[in-house]
């Protein structure tokens, strides 16, 4: 498959990389970035383990085409942390106990971010509406809920 | 790592490259916001030659207020900006209800309206892995011979089961079509025909440029849909309602339906309604209406029959809700 120069930020990064019309964000992001951070947990669209930031936004990378983001900003879990310090919705999940097996948390902690950025007070109704396609196997939910609530009460 | 088979992706900035390049690539399939188009493709439902990313063009991203009135929405508008559009939550409520109601929070950041008015439709022996359909021996909608819903027929009954149609339908929506001889804009329900298999009348190179609201009728509307998990299913069934009452006299009264047909489904007769005073009785009436005109099938996880009871509870509560005062 012909490849093509994909130019965009990865965690306030500028990339240049030769990539295939038909690559996956995800795929993008773990095999061309090595950023294995985000995870692939179904065969479409369904479970949100996959979840990164796109200028801000929550974005399926398992449904979305790499080159689709050329010239986007895209946020990966890795960009959490500055300085080897945990970001305010990471230090929720580890402090609330938001994390068992921990393989939605990538996803659960994007999604919470960029929720948290236009919004920095939700309700536990919005939080539970931004995170509505993020499946968690393990936790039962409440304990994510109330991560990202510590979360948005340490940004205020 | 999943590669995809192999396509090209191309990236027009106009509709008429758009055109142009649809003409040029017979095996292409427009990408909106791919939160359909991408499932189907990884799971071999759709294997196509090039891919048309049709969110480049300016033209397709934008709501606006027509000098006659009423809205037109861009068809690559996504139901994140839709759901934020003042315009539409203040006039246009079950469109607005309905969009909130589509899959999740992050894929509503790219899912586009366009897209889900073009969705395809939807079986249990269909949106499956191609491992699974293959050990099934596929079936008629793709790649097999016989229908699994339907075994001694010849055609397909997969549900429709997008929920913007049905609002756009009761509020009065026109489509904007964009082809290879031009224009030409014509009635939502009119795109659409009762074949699982076949249920878009567009053209292979044609693309939906536009929805057109006319402009907000007094009264009014408002979407209601079952689902089997609240955040993030497809509706197994919905219903929209547009209705305008003076003094508790019904003046108009319109009702469409999702995933119970192969295609949205306006309810025909509900005409014969006006002029009667609202209450149970006239909900009791609009609920026979329904089991003549819908055809629910063993395409879901839930069972027909159960679908007719939940559709028409979902009229009548809705019915109730609107007709109360607010
Ligand atoms: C887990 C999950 C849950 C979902 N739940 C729901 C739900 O509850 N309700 C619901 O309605 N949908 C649901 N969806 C389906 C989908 O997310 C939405 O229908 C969405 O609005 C589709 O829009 P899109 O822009 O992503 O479409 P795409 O995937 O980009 O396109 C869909 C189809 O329409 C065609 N198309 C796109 N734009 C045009 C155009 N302008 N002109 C002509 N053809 C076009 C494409 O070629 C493709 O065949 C769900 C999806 C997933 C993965
Ligand atoms: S209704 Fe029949 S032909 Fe259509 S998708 Fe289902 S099994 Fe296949
Ligand atoms: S891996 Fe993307 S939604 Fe499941
Ligand atoms: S912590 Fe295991 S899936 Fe969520």
């Amino acid at each position: 498959m012909a490849k093509s120069i994909l130019r965009l930020t990865v965690n306030g990064s500028g990339r240049e990389d030769a990539v295939p019309a038909n690559m996956l964000l995800v795929d993008y992001l773990r095999e061309v970035a090595g950023l294995t951070g985000t995870k692939i947990g179904c065969d479409g669209g369904e479970c949100g383990a996959c979840t990164v930031l796109v200028d801000g936004r929550s974005r399926l990378s398992c449904i979305s085409l790499a080159h689709t983001c050329a010239g986007r900003q895209v946020e990966t879990v890795e960009g959490c942390a500055t300085d080897g310090r945990l970001s305010l919705v990471q230090k929720g999940f580890h402090e609330k106990l938001g994390s068992q097996c921990g393989y939605c948390t990538p996803g659960m902690i994007m999604a919470a971010s960029g929720l948290l950025r236009r919004n920095p007070r939700p309700s536990e109704a919005e939080i539970r509406a931004a995170l509505s396609g993020n499946i968690c196997r393990c936790t039962g939910y409440v304990k994510i809920i109330e991560a990202v609530q510590a979360a948005a009460e340490g940004t205020t | 790592m999943e590669y995809l088979p192999d396509f090209d992706l191309l990236r027009p900035k106009t509709v008429d490259e758009a055109l142009a390049l649809r003409r040029e690539n017979p095996e292409a399939r427009l990408l909106a916001g791919g939160t359909d188009l991408i499932v189907n493709v990884r799971r071999g439902i759709v294997d196509p030659k090039a891919v048309i990313d049709i969110n480049g063009i300016a033209d397709l991203r934008t709501i606006t207020s027509p000098d006659g009135g009423g809205l037109r929405i861009g068809a690559a508008v996504t139901l994140a900006e839709l759901l934020e559009d003042r315009r539409i939550s203040e006039d246009y409520p079950a469109l607005c209800e309905a969009a909130a109601e589509v899959a999740a929070a992050s894929h509503r950041e790219v899912a586009t309206l366009g897209g889900n008015l073009c969705l395809d439709t939807r079986c249990l022996y269909y949106n499956q892995s191609e491992w699974w359909r293959s050990a099934n021996s596929y079936c008629l909608k793709h790649r097999g011979d016989v229908c699994h819903v339907a075994p001694s027929g010849k055609q397909c009954f997969a549900a429709f089961s997008g929920d913007l149609a049905p609002a756009v339908l009761v509020l009065g929506g026109t489509v904007e079509i964009a082809g290879p001889n031009g224009g030409r804009t014509v009635p939502l329900g009119e795109i659409y025909e009762d074949d699982g298999a076949a249920h878009l009348r567009l053209a292979e190179d044609e693309i939906l440029t536009a929805v057109h609201l006319p402009a907000a009728p007094p009264g009014r509307s408002g979407y209601a849909k079952a689902r089997v998990r609240a955040a993030i299913d497809f509706p197994l069934a919905g219903a929209a309602i547009a209705l305008r009452q003076e003094g508790g006299v019904l003046e108009d009264l319109r009702v469409a339906l999702t995933g119970t047909n192969s295609c949205p489904i306006l309810i025909a007769g509900t005409d014969r309604l006006v002029g009667e005073t609202v209450g149970e009785e006239v909900a009791e009436k609009l609920a026979t209406m329904l089991p003549k005109q819908i055809q629910p099938m063993s395409s879901t996880f839930t069972p027909p029959g159960y679908r007719r009871k939940v559709v028409a509870n979902l009229v009548r509560a809705l019915f109730r809700h609107l007709t109360e005062a607010p």
